[in-house]
């Protein structure tokens, strides 16, 4: 007997170890090489804008001379500093070495996840709203809910690209040699050496406009952001890549070119689009003026509709006379035979789901606490993009044209879900139990499809190799609706076609904005 | 030791099982089914108790087919399979159903020794349990289970004084990392990735109460402790890796039928006194067990 017993003990003893070596969690981008541009796109000075007039409309001053005691000194600080890492400086450097586009939204998307939590409902079962004076009371400011999100990212992304290029205008005009290239006592620690001047550093331009956006959007954030744009500016004087000067010159670029993009999203309407109670009755009473049958939330107590005025918001790709011209027809009426059909097909899929369709709906889900819809496809193409070895501007661009789509998609999608407003599955027949939450807003068209459809057609002329790949995502990601029973098919494949006629305006734009 | 059929609470401390210091004798084999009904219609939001209005009454209910076979009076080896399937009384959201975990329960009665008027029993159990399916474990509150691999250590002290008995138990348990279908989460800082980290736990309890030969009648208390986790925030769904803590304090009965050799009756209330990120559930059990001999 006690054979057995030290044999089980013995095999127990086996198993934990096999169970305890696998404890720890790496993100799939946590141990990224330290980034090499296969080109420095030495000409982005001159591609085209989103805000800024001219490349140098904020002025960066010439650098003082590298003869210049002042010079002298920041390279001291360099070598000191290089003298004496330590563990965790050397992995602060690996870490924003892999791209500081990259990272930082990596952090927004985090932020995103952090805020999108809907508020809890008051004792007398309103709601209370979030207040971007006083964020850090509950209701946190923001509810970074899918449009929020998706414009938060559109305004960061686009901030980006424009500071880049300035800061490439200026590289190529005072063509200051990185530190590692000037003085040879300078190392390259833990980065790829590159022949792209140095000043402005395009580490602190990015630090500079991303923390001065983030003011905006994320205001109870600033100790943190503030805190990880210094780590990367030191992060890069510690790597040998740049001196203070390049990294003062860089930083106040970028906090220049992010005001333009703060005044923008000051009157973009984004501030309204909450809504008022009489708005929020008037969509019902417009709808039932139709005969239709008007969305009710689901939740309880109602909550009232998620921020409804969002297609007022002013778009990046296009104007507003546009939005409105993206409108396809309207969905089936409830009771109609169609929408019988539609109602059907939902509750069949929601009945004894399989375990594939219940893992494409929770892969797709996005919902609450999460990146949202926008936020994974931002995951998505930063992590192919991360293969493309693109400079930083390079890759800026990119996802500017990724999230100005987003952010558009989300206007329209808005616009037709507010403008039809349709109700739920569950609504028209409370028997569908759904397998994901239900979103708090009008059904037709789907969100997540409308966001797919522009996603996968800028990702898709981006990297062509990969278009055929990007499409079947979004499908995948549309059709998740249905089988997870809070959206009809209708919703699913007018979106993604609406998603598609978003994404071609982002393409229109990538043919013509100077960009090869 | 009286060979009687075993009883397995399965509280929301999910394959609680071998906590008890019962033993089957060589050769005996008992076989059982139980029925568990678990609800709220409150939870611990970290610590803030509360209700919420687009989930209702929350229940999870099982049929949990149990083994144990003596391989000699002082070993014994336990399996259990449950199905489980939940509901939530309002908002949309399906409830989700199927196999969850087998366990595999190795115990082994180690030490036993009069001491004064009693005895006392010492007891130590292996066990291993996983999932018997690729259940949807990223769907918290209403999957079925976590979907962790699980292996623990446990400890039993049993003081038996004429018909009146103590149990103390405590075991550790190594779950293993989970995969999620999503590709990303938030614990407090953005994961990009599909694997979590779920921290081990601790699984106690208490029993006191009378024990005969043919019936057992005890109080009992037991604590989930999770070394680790973070919090569901406010308003937030539940996640596979919070910390997930309860208390329960409730009592049970064993019956062996007069009128049926062999047929055991089991029953037993767990109502949930203190908690963090669990529902405060009242559970329910019920079950029949029939023991074979297989001696000669």
């Amino acid at each position: 007997m006690k054979k057995i017993f030290f044999y089980s003990a013995g095999l127990m003893g086996l198993l934990l170890t096999a169970v305890s070596c696998q404890k720890d969690i790496t993100g799939r981008t946590s141990n990224l090489p330290a980034m090499l541009a296969n080109n420095n796109d030495t000409s982005a000075g001159s591609w085209r804008t989103v805000l800024l007039s001219r490349p140098d409309s904020f002025v960066v001053v010439a650098p003082v001379p590298t003869t210049s005691p002042l010079y002298t000194a920041d390279l001291f600080e360099i070598k000191s500093l290089q003298k004496s890492l330590n563990k965790d400086q050397e992995n602060t450097i690996k870490y924003w070495a892999a791209g500081g586009v990259l990272r930082w939204n990596e952090i927004m998307r985090g932020l995103v996840a952090k805020y999108n939590l809907p508020p809890v409902q008051n004792s007398d079962t309103s709601y209370p709203i979030p207040n971007a004076a006083n964020p850090l009371a509950y209701p946190l400011f923001p509810f970074s809910n899918p449009p929020y999100a998706a414009r938060a990212y559109g305004y960061v992304s686009a901030a980006q690209y424009d500071a880049l290029i300035a800061c490439w205008y200026y590289k190529m005009k005072y063509k200051r040699a990185a530190p590692y290239n000037f003085d040879s006592t300078v190392s390259a620690k833990f980065i790829n050496k590159s022949d792209l001047p140095s000043y402005p550093s395009e580490a602190a331009v990015l630090a500079g406009v991303t923390a001065e956006m983030m003011k905006l959007l994320f205001p109870g954030e600033i100790a943190n952001i503030q805190a990880k744009a210094m780590e990367q500016e030191q992060a890069t004087i510690m790597s040998g890549a740049a001196t203070r000067a390049d990294i003062t010159a860089g930083e106040a670029l970028g906090r220049q070119v992010a005001e333009l993009f703060i005044a923008r999203a000051r009157g973009d309407n984004a501030g309204k689009a909450v809504g008022t109670p009489a708005d929020w009755s008037n969509f019902i009473t417009n709808t039932m003026d139709q005969g239709l049958t008007p969305w009710y939330s689901l939740e309880h107590p109602k909550r009232p509709p998620m921020l409804p005025l969002f297609y007022k918001v002013k778009p990046f790709l296009f104007d507003s006379a546009t939005v409105v011209s993206l409108r396809p027809a309207a969905p089936p009426a409830v009771g109609s035979d169609q929408m019988n059909k539609d109602v059907a097909e939902v509750n069949g899929y929601v009945k004894n789901p399989s375990r594939e369709n219940l893992r494409i709906v929770e892969y797709w889900a996005d919902g609450v606490g999460t990146y949202t819809p926008p936020g994974h496809w931002d995951a998505i193409a930063a992590e192919d993009f991360v293969t493309q070895h693109y400079s930083e501007v390079r890759f800026a661009r990119n996802m500017a044209l990724l999230n100005m789509t987003l952010m558009d998609a989300a206007i329209v999608c808005w616009d037709i879900k507010y403008h039809f407003f349709n109700p739920r599955p569950s609504q028209v027949d409370p028997s569908i139990k759904t397998l994901t939450g239900v979103p708090n807003f009008p059904a037709y068209v789907s969100g997540h499809s409308v966001f797919s459809g522009a996603a996968s057609e800028i990702l898709g002329y981006i990297l062509p190799a990969n278009a055929s790949k990007y499409s079947s995502m979004a499908n995948e990601a549309a059709m998740s609706r249905l089988v997870g029973g809070i959206h009809y098919r209708t919703d699913c494949e007018t979106g993604i076609t609406v998603g598609n006629n978003v994404g071609n305006f982002a393409i229109l734009r990538a043919q013509n904005d100077g960009v090869n | 030791m009286t060979a009687l059929g075993l009883s397995l609470v399965v509280s929301l401390a999910k394959g609680q099982t071998a906590d008890d210091a019962i033993m089957m004798s060589k050769k005996q084999w008992c076989n059982g089914l139980t029925y568990m009904y678990s609800s709220w219609n409150k939870y611990w939001e970290g610590s803030l108790k509360r209700s919420n209005l687009n989930m209702g009454t929350v229940s999870t209910e099982s049929l949990m087919l149990m083994s144990n076979y003596g391989i000699s009076d002082k070993v014994n080896v336990l399996v259990t399979v449950p199905y489980v399937w939940t509901h939530a009384t309002a908002g949309t959201l399906s409830g989700l159903k199927g196999f969850q975990d087998i366990a595999l329960d190795l115990k082994y009665e180690f030490y036993q020794h009069k001491i004064g008027k009693g005895t006392l029993s010492l007891i130590g159990v292996g066990s291993f349990s996983t999932p018997l399916t690729n259940y949807e474990n990223d769907l918290q509150p209403m999957s079925i289970g976590l979907g962790s691999t699980n292996l623990a250590g446990r400890l039993t002290v049993d003081y038996q004084n004429g018909v009146f008995f103590t149990t103390i138990s405590s075991a550790y348990v190594w779950r293993s990392n989970v995969t999620i279908d999503k590709t990303a989460y938030y614990n407090g800082e953005e994961m990009l990735t599909d694997q979590v980290d779920m921290p081990n736990q601790q699984m106690s309890n208490l029993f006191i109460g009378y024990r005969s030969p043919t019936l057992t009648i005890r109080a009992q208390l037991y604590n989930m402790y999770t070394y680790g986790g973070f919090d569901i925030r406010k308003n937030d769904f539940p996640f596979v890796s919070n910390q997930m803590n309860l208390t329960t304090l409730g009592a049970h009965v064993k019956y062996f039928l007069p009128f049926v050799p062999n047929l055991e009756v089991i029953g037993g209330a767990d109502f949930a006194i203190a908690g963090k990120n669990m529902g405060q559930s009242q559970t329910y059990t019920a079950g029949l067990y029939y023991v074979l001999s297989l001696k000669k």
